[in-house]
């Protein structure tokens, strides 16, 4: 102790000839940042009117429908994923599959439940293939990218139930033929768009082949929709 | 005293296990650390058994596929998490590539697991082509159907979606549900007979999965509705998927009794003739049944009586 005594005279030995007179007054402000409850009010949406709630996720929807109709290589899809676009798009398609033969007992074309698993099942079975392969996409991106990219087809099945209204066969047939093969391109070519950042590189026709077999069977759906008589 | 610790201390060169083993006939040498000396390999080749892993001394790429293997390490994971059946994927589009063609084209000789599988077994190549070939069943079918009934005023055309349910039961079952029965009977074997190949069951899977590629094509072909057209790809098809899957399972069986040896291969050979045979005559229907339909359904025989015959 009497150590430490020394060594702190010694080490204040030069400073022993300055002199504090009297006290100095300390100036200036002190300003603790309190939590502002403005900033809370911001992010809680409890007391908004629904109205604004239901606006605000029919806005994002329809933005992503446009980020699917120009595909471009943005992350807006991907960052803020949500899955009513896809249910949207999956019950709008298949309640419109549903109207041909209605009154035959066996009208062969898919149920609703069958095409309702088969986007859904087929979603997730591409998904599962996609992260097992070793891609760095979450599970829920990958779904709502999938299924937002159904898209195309869904507007081609509105096309092709209007152009069925003229006639099943002939030149109908070749409209809806080539509206169909378009889309389902288009809709494999968004979803590759969309992807492709995240898959190893040298696995990607793996990955894309899944996509491509996938909307070719909702394609292969949509195109041999044959009404009732 | 020094020169002995000096013996001991000084890195000694051994020989290499060949010579040790050089009196045992049939022994396989397999040397994990000189992957990168090729000369090896031929004497290796010549000295062991015929069946081993390194025939592959014509195909430049498997080298690649052996040093990526024994290079990097083989983690096992617990199977109730992801990692464990990420092993199973471990595959490149090139290696995909190469492994349904050599599918397509079987040489006697080359034996599918240890020429293109390696030890590496993966689950993505037969389960998509399984799930191709059901939808180009049922795809095909239907088409060939509409092309068949063409013109006929009494038919209408309906997508059958339910042959679809039908198709993927056929195929997944047959997929990995005699792989798994076959499995079961080698290992039974295995036990009674020492034999000197033995398959794991992910391999036999790869195998039964790859063989069934060949069909993608001649299902297509199945659409024209012409029976020579159709009896040549089927028959073609069959040879060369049912020699992929002799070929294979040949070296497995031939060691063991020869009545049971010749009963599992025909039994292979059998179960894939009635999944071709079964296939076309399920969803493709020929011109005779158009025949008997469109006469059923008229009421009345025409001049000839109908052709109760199903191609």
């Amino acid at each position: 102790m009497a150590e430490v005594e020394e060594t702190g005279k010694l080490m204040f030995a030069d400073l022993s000839d300055v002199s504090i007179s009297g006290d100095i007054p300390v100036q200036g402000e002190i300003n603790v940042p309190v939590g502002t409850p403005s900033q809370d009010k911001e992010y809680s949406t409890l007391d908004e009117p629904v109205k604004d709630t239901i606006l605000r996720d029919l806005k994002a929807v329809g933005k992503k429908f446009v980020h699917v109709m120009y595909p471009k290589k943005s992350s807006a899809l991907l960052r803020d994923w949500d899955l009513w676009g896809p249910l949207l798009l999956c019950v709008t398609l298949a309640l419109m599959l549903q109207g041909g033969s209605v009154d035959r007992k066996d009208d062969g074309g898919p149920q609703f439940a069958e095409v309702f698993v088969i986007i859904w099942f087929g979603s997730v079975i591409i998904t599962l293939n996609s992260k097992l392969l070793g891609g760095t996409i979450s599970f829920f991106q990958s779904l709502c990218v999938l299924g937002y990219c159904i898209m195309p087809l869904t507007v081609a099945m509105v096309v092709c139930r209007l152009v069925l209204l003229g006639g099943s066969w002939g030149f109908s047939f070749i409209v809806r033929l080539i509206v169909v093969t378009a889309s389902f391109s288009w809709s494999t070519f968004a979803s590759t768009a969309f992807l492709a950042d995240s898959q190893p590189p040298n696995r990607k026709a793996l990955v894309v082949y899944p996509v491509f077999l996938f909307y070719f069977v909702i394609g292969w759906m949509i195109l041999t929709f044959s009404p009732s008589a | 005293m020094a020169a002995n610790s000096d013996f001991l201390l000084q890195f000694q060169e051994f020989d290499s296990s060949e010579s040790h083993l050089g009196g045992i006939g049939d022994a396989t040498t397999i040397s994990i650390e000189d992957t990168a000396a090729g000369s090896h390999n031929p004497q290796k080749q010549r000295r062991s058994a015929p069946v081993t892993s390194f025939e592959e001394d014509n195909d430049p790429l498997a080298n690649d596929d052996k040093t990526e293997l024994l290079s990097g390490q083989k983690k096992s994971a617990p199977f109730w998490t992801f990692e464990y059946y990420q092993r199973f994927f471990d595959v490149e589009t090139h290696q995909v590539r190469r492994r349904i063609l050599g599918s397509l084209l079987p040489w006697p000789g080359k034996n599918f697991v240890h020429l293109y599988i390696h030890n590496n077994p993966d689950l993505y190549g037969p389960f998509w082509i399984c799930a191709t070939l059901v939808f180009v069943i049922a795809i095909c079918g239907n088409i060939s159907d509409f092309l068949v009934f063409l013109g006929e005023p009494q038919y209408k055309y309906v997508p059958e979606f339910r042959k679809v349910t039908i198709a993927a039961t056929a195929i997944y079952s047959y997929a990995w549900l005699v792989p798994l029965a076959l499995w079961g009977l080698l290992v039974w074997r295995n036990s009674k007979v020492m034999n000197v190949v033995s398959y794991s069951f992910l391999e036999i899977v790869c195998v039964y999965g790859y063989s069934l590629a060949v069909y993608i094509p001649a299902v297509v072909l199945w659409i024209i509705p012409y029976e020579a057209v159709r009896w040549l790809s089927i028959v073609v098809a069959l040879c060369l998927s049912g020699s992929v899957l002799v070929l294979t399972f040949w070296p497995a069986v031939r060691d063991d009794q020869p009545r049971v040896a010749i009963a599992i291969m025909t039994a292979v050979v059998a179960l894939h003739v009635l999944l071709a045979f079964g296939c076309k005559a399920y969803f493709f229907s020929t011109l005779e049944v158009k025949h008997t339909a469109v006469d059923a359904v008229a009421g009345h025989g025409t001049k000839s009586p109908p052709t109760t015959k199903i191609q």
